[in-house]
């Protein structure tokens, strides 16, 4: 008989009063960010685009999806805080093409002509390594001017991946699609070169390895455009394109076509679940949501406004009460969890996660991780209790857990706190952040504090004397850099998370991670038998 | 006196069922024929027996007298009932089922050919000191409509005159003649539908009578000489001859008016021995004097009122004529109860001049209610065909006073629910609520004066269809997230970056509906109708088949059905059929420009042109028939035919290309 979780949280309290505030707040900073992401080029460019007869990156990829199917869009504010446009100049995520789950690329053809940067490129892959981990169809809706030149040498070298993904998700029998809409030259023309399935869109597409300037220089050959690489002669004479599109619309006919013909089954379980909603409303994840980060969150009271029914067995309640595990589901997909209660993780903790992640192993169950930690515990007590060894247990667990991770920072991040609740650097299958998390190797007042410290110490070993006014200057500085830097915004701007995501939206977005990473098999690591630590 | 045990329903739909209601209730076994295309119509799952006329067309089925005595033979039936229309007033026919030994529900093949012919039915009648109009017989000649009796007509009858066929009736071969020089052409189109829908093609003119009412009286007859009334019906609302709603007593027939009335319609019954159930149709003027019109020997459409507010069973009773006994004398003296409404729904189009629509019923249902009776002849799923006359149910109601019946009956055609074919209810429900019924002044060419779609528009709330376009997107989203194989459980159209709205295009009566909807956790919001935004709307309860809003503060329950590509809206506001418009344009040009479709199915009656022919804009290039109504397909421009897809006698689908025209460049 399945637990039905209750809440206790006094919400009208000044702290969640607070949260609210914050949350809300930053919310809005979010909003306002994603609307530069949409806005793209901006005002000019997208009237251009429009007078073209052309539609914008995300008006193509809303005629593409299945109509009124969800879209989670991944890594929207990549490249925020750079001198990139926010978005990266290319839109990302998972979407509903024909009944498929597939992983969506486009090239936002306003920015910069939808031209690569170092950020573009990273969005780039971590979608197509997302739709490999998962086993998800790509599409790509492609026009992009190749390059930004001036950041060539970021771009080059690792720029070869893409084909080298597109390649690789062909041979695992991953579909891949490539909807030309406008130019796609040089390398990027092996965006379609090396896509399954290839359509050009009439006197749009351009695909070539050189366009007329470039040939002219190598060759002397005057050549014209449409011969080089338009929709009519790549479908005609050079074989490189597939279909060909009358116009954009029918060029996402097409695709959408293209998608219904895999017959595509998903290798994992449906939903086995009751779907129902929680008992409590997931608008109060706002006045929880921790603005103070000293300030322990029951996790349970998230859980109660995030899984199905508010269903929650919890697992070795009574110890190691700093984390909490147990099984629960969103949208019918069972689910291990393992989220911090109280920051700190002694080896108490460190053995029941090691325990529960090797469990959800045993039954092939995924798992959801809530990441609150301000890392493992330190000191005399606990190093000669053997820490490292607990963290290393729950460590090695994490990295060699095969079912799929998904992993949510609700508050703190710090330490190997966040390499044991499956930071990025574990290849959870998706990591999201709510807006006021804070990822560092700790804390900013902390990290400030330990270089004044360590300053101090050098100091008195050389017999310098110590300048008192000028370390409080120091701190100060790098207090305000290492917080900016902890900052959600500059964390996902680097990829290092698949975006932020409003709490209210949780478990929605943990639906639709969840399905997605049961398109692939869901199987957890085998070899031994559950360790009691 | 030979009772009847086994009778054969020689007709079908409403009428058929009917009959059959009244036979089983005497345990009388009915027989049902029935033509491929009604082969699972209710009609024929109500019979104890049913035999097949093979084909579909009327004059290869319903019309067939000898297969439908054959079918008696085979069935062992002792009886025919012939309903109306069909053979109900063809006295050869009544003649072959006495030559058959079959008892013919209906009166002596002598009464039935005397007033078959309105000429002569009218001889009859004035003989019988019943008032007739003048008249003149024009014939069937074409030389007749080439060089028409003008002259003689304006002394003997006198300009307006009505153009009418000779034979048959229900409006078929009318034409209304103002000016002596509109006689010619007139006749000719008069003489052509009489031909085609009656076989003989003469006709004649007789005065027209302005603003004129139609009252008809019931009679009865039986073995023994008597004859007697049951009071009249009014059957005034009518359009293009064909009457829409019925009732009795009708509101301008005063006692000393109906006595007389009832005087010239026994009269006329005793003029021909009249046996069995018959209609006496009489035209009344503004002054209240009245004509003799016609007399329609059997059963007619709108039976039910008498029936009601006598509260006897003409079926019963033409059975028991039909056995040989004499009338009870339950029908003596007869008072009228209350009053009794039928309003006729048929499967039409009246913006696009009362077409007959055709398709499947993917919903159908008329609130029962106490004082409302409905007559039938469909069922959801049954398929309305070209073949017969577009007739889905009659809704009577049936209350003390004219004013409460009046209510009674607006409110169930407003709560009737048909899906998958336009009918007439929404004009009806118009003209039930309009004062000019509810004070009882309307006429025969109250529906020429006044136009039924301005009707309809007038009836009707100025965002209704707005409105039901957001319900059709609310519900069709929903029923596309109930059947979604991935992620059923997120929510509908959720995003967590939106950058624009969900959007579903309709059309809807000629007009183009683009709707656009986003849910947010707040619930519905930017819900546009090409790109105009509602004030509040408060999103109650969205399924795919019923939608619960409140738009602007006022909530209503929307039914949603959906069917052949339709999704049909139904509120208290009123019912849209709404057909969504593709998403993506398939990119070959189906249809060549320049081509003229079929507005309606139907039969090929002519086709004007020949391929090379040089067509002036409006000069005929096919005619259709369809039910009783001709349509002249025209060039929509001067240009030359290039091609010609059909031919005479051919049966055609609505939207079948007819022909090609190639526009002059000019």
């Amino acid at each position: 008989m399945t637990s039905v979780l209750r809440s206790s949280a006094n919400l009208t309290g000044e702290a969640c009063v607070r949260n609210r505030a914050a949350q809300l707040g930053l919310l809005a900073e979010l909003d306002n960010q994603q609307a530069l992401a949409i806005a793209g080029g901006g005002q000019n460019y997208t009237d251009r685009h429009h007078a073209r007869g052309r539609l914008l990156a995300r008006e193509r990829i809303e005629l593409l999806l299945d109509r009124d199917s969800p879209f989670l869009e991944l890594s929207s504010l990549a490249a925020w805080g750079t001198e990139f446009t926010v978005g990266a100049g290319i839109v990302t995520g998972i979407g509903v093409v024909s009944d498929v789950e597939c992983v969506v690329v486009a090239n936002d053809p306003t920015v910069r002509g939808g031209s690569v940067n170092p950020y573009t490129l990273r969005k780039n892959l971590r979608a197509l390594e997302i739709a490999k981990c998962n086993r998800l169809p790509v599409v790509n809706l492609v026009e992009s001017g190749g390059a930004d030149l001036p950041t060539q040498a970021e771009l080059f070298i690792p720029g070869g991946r893409v084909f080298r993904d597109l390649a690789e998700l062909s041979a695992l029998g991953i579909p891949t699609i490539a909807l030309v809409f406008g130019p796609s030259a040089a390398g990027g023309a092996y965006v379609p070169g090396l896509c399954d399935h290839a359509v050009l869109v009439d006197r749009q597409a351009a695909v070539y390895l050189g366009g007329a300037p470039l040939v002219k220089m190598a060759t002397g050959e005057d050549a014209e455009d449409e011969a080089l690489g338009g929709a009519d002669m790549h479908t005609r004479i050079s074989g490189v394109a597939d279909y060909f599109a009358v116009d954009e619309k029918d060029a996402i006919r097409l695709g959408r076509q293209i998608v219904s013909d895999f017959h595509w089954r998903k290798l994992g379980p449906g939903p086995s679940r009751p779907a129902d909603d929680p008992l409590f409303d997931a608008e109060e994840l706002l006045d929880l949501a921790p603005t103070d980060l000293r300030v322990p969150v029951d996790p349970r009271e998230i859980l109660a406004r995030v899984v199905d029914g508010s269903r929650f067995d919890e697992y070795k309640a009574r110890y190691g009460t700093s984390v909490v595990t147990g099984w629960a589901s969103v949208h019918g997909f069972p689910i291990g969890i393992v989220a911090n209660a109280r920051g700190v993780l002694f080896s108490e903790e460190a053995q029941k996660a090691t325990e529960f992640i090797l469990l959800a192993n045993q039954i092939d169950t995924p798992l959801v991780f809530l990441q609150n930690t301000t890392g493992y515990m330190v000191g005399t007590e606990y190093e000669q209790r053997g820490m490292i060894k607990d963290g290393a247990k729950m460590i090695n667990a994490v990295t060699n857990s095969t079912v799929p991770h998904i992993t949510i920072t609700i508050g703190a991040s710090f330490g190997a706190g966040n390499y044991g609740m499956s930071g990025r650097a574990y290849d959870p299958r998706f990591v999201f952040a709510w807006p006021g998390a804070k990822l560092a190797v700790m804390g900013a007042a902390q990290l400030a504090g330990v270089l004044s410290i360590v300053g101090q110490q050098a100091a008195m070993a050389a017999g310098r004397p110590f300048d008192e006014e000028a370390d409080q200057r120091r701190r100060a500085a790098i207090e305000t850099q290492i917080e900016a830097e902890s900052h959600s915004f500059f964390v996902t701007a680097r990829l290092y998370d698949d975006g932020i995501i409003d709490p209210r939206d949780t478990r929605t977005v943990l639906g639709l991670a969840l399905s997605a990473a049961h398109s692939q098999v869901v199987e957890g690591r085998r070899g031994y038998g559950v360790f009691r630590m | 006196m030979r009772s009847i045990s086994k009778l054969l329903i020689a007709n079908r739909g409403e009428i058929a069922a009917r009959i059959m209601r009244t036979a089983k209730a005497m345990d009388i076994i009915c027989v049902a024929v029935y033509s491929d295309a009604d082969s699972d119509a209710p009609f024929v799952r109500l019979a104890d027996e049913a035999v097949r006329l093979p084909g579909s067309a009327p004059t290869e089925t319903y019309l067939r007298s000898e297969r439908i005595i054959d079918a008696a033979r085979l069935t062992d039936a002792d009886a025919i009932h012939p309903g109306y229309g069909f053979l109900a007033e063809n006295a050869k026919f009544a003649r072959a089922c006495a030559d058959a030994g079959l008892i013919f529900v209906g009166p002596s093949a002598h009464a039935i050919e005397t007033m078959g012919t309105k000429i002569a039915a009218k001889q009859a009648m004035a003989a019988a000191g019943v008032p007739v109009l003048p008249h003149i017989e024009i014939g069937c000649a074409a030389e007749a409509a080439a060089t028409p009796p003008t002259a003689l007509v304006n002394r003997d009858v006198g300009f307006p005159v009505l153009v009418k066929a000779a034979f048959g009736g229900g409006g078929r071969g009318m034409r209304l003649v103002r000016e002596a020089a509109e006689l010619g052409s007139a006749v000719a189109a008069a003489q052509r539908e009489a031909a085609s829908s009656f076989g003989d093609g003469t006709v004649f003119a007789e005065r027209y009578v302005e603003r004129p009412r139609h009252v008809e009286v019931q009679i009865l007859g039986d073995a023994f000489g008597k004859v007697v009334e049951l009071g009249e019906r009014d059957c005034s609302v009518q359009r293009r001859y064909q009457k829409l709603i019925e009732e009795s007593p009708s509101p301008i027939v005063d006692p000393p008016l109906r006595e007389r009335l009832g005087g010239a319609a026994v009269a006329a019954g005793r003029a021909v021995d009249y046996v069995g159930a018959g209609t006496v149709e009489f035209v009344v003027d503004r002054d209240g004097r009245f004509f003799f019109l016609e007399m329609n020997t059997r059963l007619q459409v709108e039976h039910p009122v008498t029936e009601l507010v006598t509260g006897l069973d003409l079926v019963w009773l033409q059975l028991q004529v039909a056995e040989g006994r004499p009338l009870p004398p339950e029908v003596d003296g007869v008072q009228l109860r209350g009053h009794a409404i039928e309003a006729r729904l048929y499967a039409e189009d009246v913006a696009a001049g009362f077409l007959p629509a055709t398709g499947v019923l993917h919903g159908f249902s008329v609130p029962e209610s106490p004082g409302v009776r409905v007559d039938s002849g469909v069922a959801v799923g049954s398929r309305v065909s070209s073949h017969y006359d577009s007739l889905l149910a009659k809704v009577i109601a049936h209350a003390s006073s004219r004013e409460e019946a009046c209510r009674l009956l607006a409110r169930a055609l407003s709560d009737t629910y048909v899906h998958g074919v336009a009918t007439n209810r929404d004009l009806l429900v118009a003209l039930l609520r309009s004062p000019d019924y509810r004070t009882g002044d309307v006429d025969v060419d109250y529906l020429a004066r006044h136009d039924p779609v301005e009707l309809m528009r007038a009836a009707r709330a100025p965002d209704v269809d707005r409105i039901h376009a957001l319900v059709a997107a609310l519900a069709d989203q929903a029923e596309r997230r109930q059947h979604a194989r991935v992620l059923a459980a997120a929510p509908s159209g959720w995003r967590n970056v939106s950058s624009e709205p969900q959007w579903t295009t309709y059309s809807a009566g000629g007009a183009a509906y683009h709707v656009g909807y986003r849910f947010t956790r707040a619930g519905l919001e930017a819900a546009t109708v090409n790109q105009e935004s509602f004030g509040d709307v408060e999103m109650i309860h969205v399924a795919s088949d019923v939608v619960d809003l409140a738009v602007d503060g006022v909530r209503r329950m929307f039914r949603i059905g959906r069917g052949g590509g339709s999704t049909q809206v139904h509120s208290s506001l009123g019912a849209t059929t709404f057909v969504e418009l593709p998403r993506f344009a398939e990119p070959e040009v189906l249809s060549v420009a320049g081509s003229l479709v079929a507005p309606m199915p139907g039969t090929v009656v002519r086709v004007d042109v020949r391929p090379g022919d040089d067509v002036q804009l409006g000069a005929p290039v096919v005619v259709l028939e369809a039910m009783k109504m001709q349509h002249t397909v025209v060039a929509p421009a001067d240009g030359t035919v290039t091609g010609v897809g059909v031919e005479a006698g051919q049966t055609v689908d609505a939207g079948a290309v007819l022909a090609v025209v190639e526009y002059s460049s000019s």
